[in-house]
């Protein structure tokens, strides 16, 4: 009876004892957290995505509770409604960003760039693009392994099994940038989604020369500087025989769209043309191109692609 | 109980059909294609431009560089064009295009059979005349060879080792060099132990070349302090370390060379073209490859020039098998696929296999069972599976722990695999990685 009394009492003390310790060393040791890094992170879609550039939402809380200007921030997920939100809780203005999105800038679909060899490695676009030049002519397009796809969090893209080409699901994407950075040859780009999400790219990256990269892929930018000479808006620049496309100069006019012979340059989700429907010419243009560049392709390598269709 | 390497190694079918096949000489083609990076370092620059005129030996682009190479003219005739054009490696690279007309060499290369046995050079004119004949190691890896010949400060060579192994199956070209140019290589060797300021050689040779091992014994008997090393047939024996460890059971530190436990290692084509260059005064334009596969007509072994087209040696050797699925520049292991049958032969081009489809079939890629076959295959002890999933999950800092650097890429691993994953390539991309990382830092 005796030693139970004396054990409940020993243990009662000592942990009076303990609580006493742990409420100093707590005092001692206390470590100030902002409360409002828990209300931003409340805030933020907690896709823990990475887009934003930090570790996650909480790293993105942390750096905007910290910041005193918050107007270089942007979660890409939450877009400008979640800034917004975010720059009222901590007290700060935001303009509402621009949103982006992704684009793929590569049309060399199994029509208009064909096939030079078959890739036998692993399923992979890192391991081939450091393996060889690729499976066409094209040493610089898409690879149509897949990498990007797998890269995405958000279910925003798949393999489109006709052209081999990627698909981004403008709906889906939030424009985290995790497939431009899977891409190995840098083929994505986030762009400005542009009012009703209307755009005007250049769906190449080929920096060959204009014969070289046309026997390759019949809409490949050859280099000729059209756009850039019809752009009433200085929006195009020509380096290493390719265009680009400055989505901040862009107007939208499209006039660069009509001039370029080779079709490379794309327009998204404008309503047809009154004089030439938009689709038409690119689609009744890209076939008959297509066809002589196969023929040629096949004669230089007919020993190898012969043996290995059947892949 | 022959010697071999002390871990790992697998044993492959050697199929080794053109052995008995003697060396013959590639006619000259018609438009050579010449890139001027055939080697490991810096491509080397191009020193003619178009419509020149180009004799057989002369200097086209010079070494830029220590570690880099001179390439020369392995043609006579005129400069077409210096563009880039598709090579082995699978990019376009710069190259010398020249068109040929007739086959005028230059007058200071004796092209006499005559053995010269004497050496006149001394140490110093020797490394420079091999480094001006643009040689390079001409086991598969194309290092310069006057950079290995070139022991730094504070170190000694004790001993040169003559890589006569030719582990990969199906290649025979360095087992018909030492059939029919054993003399030759021998003042070869002799000239690398001068240069090299070493007493001893040991050649090694794999036991599966018994007329190769019995023939070289015989003829190493006129010279002094070479000997014959017979060894047992295991890959990836012709690795650098593999070797050192089997012929003088060292092992080379882990980031260290072979000159940091005393061995220099050469290779025996190597050997022959270094006594090209010195006694012959013939840079290197032209070597030895065997051209093989199990359907093909003729299996053989052809001496060509550097930019010959690959289509030029299997129209050779029978022409292309209608089975034909892939083109290995290379051996079977470590060789690589090629993307055309235009592509230009180099110096490093050590064969031409040709496979069928069920020969190459990759399978699909299953789970890995944890068997641990890959790490007791692995030559440098390294743990294959564990390197690739990090490799795939890009903890660099944590591959280089793993000593991925450390990896031969010899493709044991990947070709023990049951479960058939594709280690290699993904060990090969993070070691890339990390190689860039430890470069930046620097």
């Amino acid at each position: 009876m005796n030693i139970i009394v004396i054990t409940i009492i020993a243990l009662c003390a000592i942990g009076i004892a303990a609580a006493i310790i742990l409420y100093f060393v707590a005092q001692k040791f206390k470590v100030y957290e902002d409360p409002r890094i828990d209300e931003v992170e409340e805030a933020l879609p907690a896709a823990n995505c990475g887009g934003c550039g930090y570790p996650g939402c909480r790293g993105f809380a942390e750096a905007l509770v910290k910041a005193d200007d918050i107007s270089n921030f942007y979660c890409p997920v939450g877009g400008a409604p979640v800034m917004s939100h975010v720059g009222a809780l901590l007290g700060h203005e935001v303009k509402a960003a621009d949103p982006t999105v992704a684009v793929v800038r590569c049309n060399g679909t199994c029509d208009n760039r064909p096939k030079t060899n078959v890739y036998d490695g692993a399923t992979s676009c890192t391991i081939a693009a450091s393996l060889y030049s690729g499976d066409t002519g094209c040493q610089y397009g898409c690879l149509g392994l897949g990498e990007c796809v797998d890269a995405c969090n958000f279910d925003a893209m798949y393999m489109d099994e006709k052209t081999g080409l990627p698909v981004i699901i403008e709906d889906k994407c939030v424009s985290c940038g995790a497939c431009v950075k899977a891409c190995p040859n840098s083929i994505i780009e986030l762009r400005k989604k542009g009012p009703k999400s209307r755009r005007v790219f250049v769906s190449c990256v080929n920096k060959d020369k204009g014969g070289i990269a046309k026997k390759a892929c019949a809409v490949a930018c050859i280099g000729c500087g059209k756009c850039v000479k019809e752009c009433p808006f200085d929006a195009i620049t020509l380096e290493n025989n390719l265009a680009y496309i400055d989505y901040n100069k862009c107007k939208l006019c499209r006039k660069c769209v009509v001039v370029c012979p080779t079709q490379a340059i794309h327009e998204l989700n404008f309503p047809p043309r009154k004089e030439k429907p938009a689709d038409k010419p690119t689609a009744e243009t890209v076939k008959p191109m297509a066809k002589p560049t196969a023929e040629k392709a096949e004669k230089s390598e007919e020993t190898k692609n012969e043996t290995s269709d059947n892949k | 109980m022959l010697k071999t390497f002390s871990i790992g190694g697998i044993h492959p079918q050697e199929n080794k059909l053109s052995a008995n096949s003697a060396i013959q000489e590639l006619p000259i083609p018609q438009i050579a294609t010449i890139p001027i990076a055939q080697h490991i370092g810096a491509p080397a620059k191009v020193i003619v431009k178009k419509g020149d005129e180009v004799k057989v030996g002369q200097v086209i682009a010079q070494a830029s560089g220590f570690v880099s190479a001179n390439i020369h003219s392995s043609v006579s005739g005129t400069v077409l064009k210096v563009d880039d054009v598709m090579d082995a490696t699978g990019f376009r690279r710069t190259s010398v295009v020249i068109k040929v007309e007739g086959d005028e060499w230059l007058e200071h290369i004796d092209r006499s059979e005559e053995l010269v046995t004497e050496i006149t050079l001394t140490k110093e004119e020797i490394i420079k005349r091999v480094g001006d004949a643009g040689i390079v190691g001409l086991g598969g890896a194309t290092f310069p060879a006057h950079v290995k010949l070139s022991v730094p400060p504070g170190k000694t060579a004790e001993v040169l080792i003559i890589n006569a192994v030719e582990c990969e199956p199906y290649l025979t070209s360095d087992h018909r060099v030492m059939l029919e140019k054993a003399d030759e290589i021998m003042v070869g060797v002799e000239i690398l132990m001068k240069a090299l300021d070493v007493k001893r050689a040991i050649i090694g040779i794999e036991n599966n070349k018994p007329d190769a091992i019995a023939h070289m014994t015989q003829i190493a008997t006129k010279y002094s302090g070479i000997e014959v090393c017979p060894l047992k047939t295991q890959y990836p024996q012709g690795g650098e370390k593999q070797l050192i460890s089997a012929t003088i059971n060292r092992e080379v530190p882990s980031g260290a060379l072979p000159i940091e436990v005393g061995a220099v290692v050469q290779n025996v084509g190597t050997a022959f073209a270094v006594y090209e260059a010195v006694q012959k005064n013939k840079p290197l334009f032209e070597r030895v490859a065997t051209v093989t596969g199990k359907s093909l007509k003729n299996p053989s072994n052809w001496k060509f020039r550097v930019g010959t087209p690959v289509s030029d040696i299997i129209e050779a050797a029978g022409g292309l098998p209608e089975d034909t699925a892939k083109i290995v520049g290379g051996g079977p292991m470590m060789g690589k696929a090629l993307v055309s049958v235009d592509v230009p032969l180099t110096k490093g081009s050590s064969g031409l296999l040709l496979l069928a489809q069920e020969e190459t079939a990759r399978k699909a890629t299953k789970a890995c069972i944890r068997c641990g076959k890959c790490v007791s295959v692995c030559p440098m002890g390294l743990e294959p599976y564990l390197l690739m999933v990090l490799a795939d999950k890009k903890e660099y800092e944590r591959l280089e722990k793993d000593a991925v650097m450390d990896c031969i890429e010899c493709g044991s691993c990947s070709f023990t695999c049951p479960a058939t994953r594709p280690l290699l390539d993904y060990i090969r991309l993070g070691k890339g990685k990390v190689g860039q990382i430890m470069r930046s830092r620097k």
